[in-house]
């Protein structure tokens, strides 16, 4: 049953999801698009880009998203697109509320200790990994287009990559700045 | 207190734009400033904590606060709180761009928001692996994974496992011969 799968789903999310917002990111990915085929690649960067420019934490964002979209998708109507959404992030919440509550209750003086240190000596090489895998993913004709198909939209969208990268990695310009930039350009050259 | 700790996490949640870590400062002003539900130090132990913990940050955070002073009702309310604002926005959005996805203007302006998008994940890559002061000696742990997942596709959760469990064999390791150097 899809809303017992969602859960499940957003529920291994909140207990794995280490790194962050982006680090989640790869999770997501891996489980919503790559696993469940709940959403596909183009959607998946939509809601990237959504939960840029709305407030409120990235996690919780594509949780909605994606509770809405999968029900929907599957042919249900709004209200049970709702629920869907209402199941998503639900899910993704209750690791965090049972972990912190045995934290703040028991696990509070290990959490300084040596062995939680050498734990993330491992955990966090692997984000990088984890965020670099949902990178590469995402590299694809659904975002791209290919020089074959498309090669006006494909040079165009290389030229927006490169110029993204340039303008927060170094010029260090707002990203929701950056992508309204993105969707003029997208507006006036690839209508 | 409840219906405090709700609104003060809803604002927190409402005017928080590009994630956790934007919050801290407006949690800080919040938490600890306004309601003095916490101190500086408290908070910044508390930052620290939730992020070595899994799952949303700013909703950990939240967790934290509302256990701290109203045990599991408050953290309930809290992490209702912070959740609540991003979910009728995301909500909202949901319903109606099922509608104008289809719309030229919409599509065309998504067709150059993507690559653009895909590049801003890209770049927290780069300076995630300064800060996990990425170098010679263990490079290697970002690659192999990135390409166990794109290449094999392997589940990213069964890598966070296996670098948890690596990283603490490691150190288990490591304790128990103390008096070796470390390898260059």
């Amino acid at each position: 049953m899809i809303f017992f799968d969602l859960f499940i789903t957003f529920f291994k999310i909140g207990l794995f999801g280490f790194g962050g917002g982006y680090g989640m990111l790869s999770l997501i990915q891996h489980e919503t698009v790559e696993r469940a085929h709940w959403l596909s690649t183009a959607e998946f960067t939509d809601i990237v880009a959504i939960s840029q420019m709305t407030p409120g934490p990235i996690g919780i964002n594509s949780a909605t998203y994606c509770g809405y979209t999968a029900i929907h998708n599957a042919g249900y109507g709004h209200l049970m697109g709702i629920l869907g959404s209402a199941t998503a992030t639900f899910a993704l919440v209750l690791p965090s509320l049972i972990l912190m509550i045995l934290i703040s209750r028991i696990f509070m003086k290990y959490m300084k200790t040596r062995t939680v240190r050498s734990i993330f000596t491992g955990l966090r090489p692997a984000v990088v990994g984890l965020l670099a895998a949902a990178t590469l993913l995402l590299c694809n004709a659904e975002n791209f287009s290919t020089p074959k198909e498309n090669p006006w939209q494909f040079f165009i969208s290389i030229a927006l990559f490169a110029a993204t990268a340039f303008g927060t990695g170094y010029l260090k310009i707002n990203p929701i700045r950056m992508i309204c930039y993105a969707a003029f350009a997208g507006l006036l050259l690839l209508y | 207190m409840y219906k405090s700790l709700f609104t003060t996490f809803f604002k927190i949640g409402i005017f928080t734009l590009g994630g956790g870590y934007a919050m801290i400062p407006l949690i800080e002003e919040e938490v600890v400033n306004k309601k003095q539900w916490a101190s500086k130090e408290e908070l910044l132990d508390l930052i620290a904590i939730a992020q070595s913990c899994p799952g949303v940050f700013a909703i950990n955070i939240a967790i934290f606060i509302g256990y701290k002073l109203r045990k599991v009702k408050g953290a309930v309310a809290t992490a209702f709180g912070t959740a609540l604002p991003s979910f009728l926005i995301i909500l909202a959005i949901a319903i109606f761009f099922a509608a104008f996805k289809e719309n030229k203007v919409i599509a065309a302006m998504f067709r150059g928001i993507r690559p653009a998008v895909v590049a801003l994940i890209a770049v927290p890559t780069f300076r995630m692996a300064q800060q996990a002061k990425i170098g010679w000696t263990n490079c290697w742990i970002p690659i192999v994974s990135a390409l166990a997942i794109w290449l094999l596709g392997v589940s990213p959760i069964y890598i966070i496992i296996i670098a948890g469990l690596a990283g603490y064999l490691y150190g288990a390791y490591k304790s128990h011969e103390p008096h070796k150097p470390l390898q260059p």
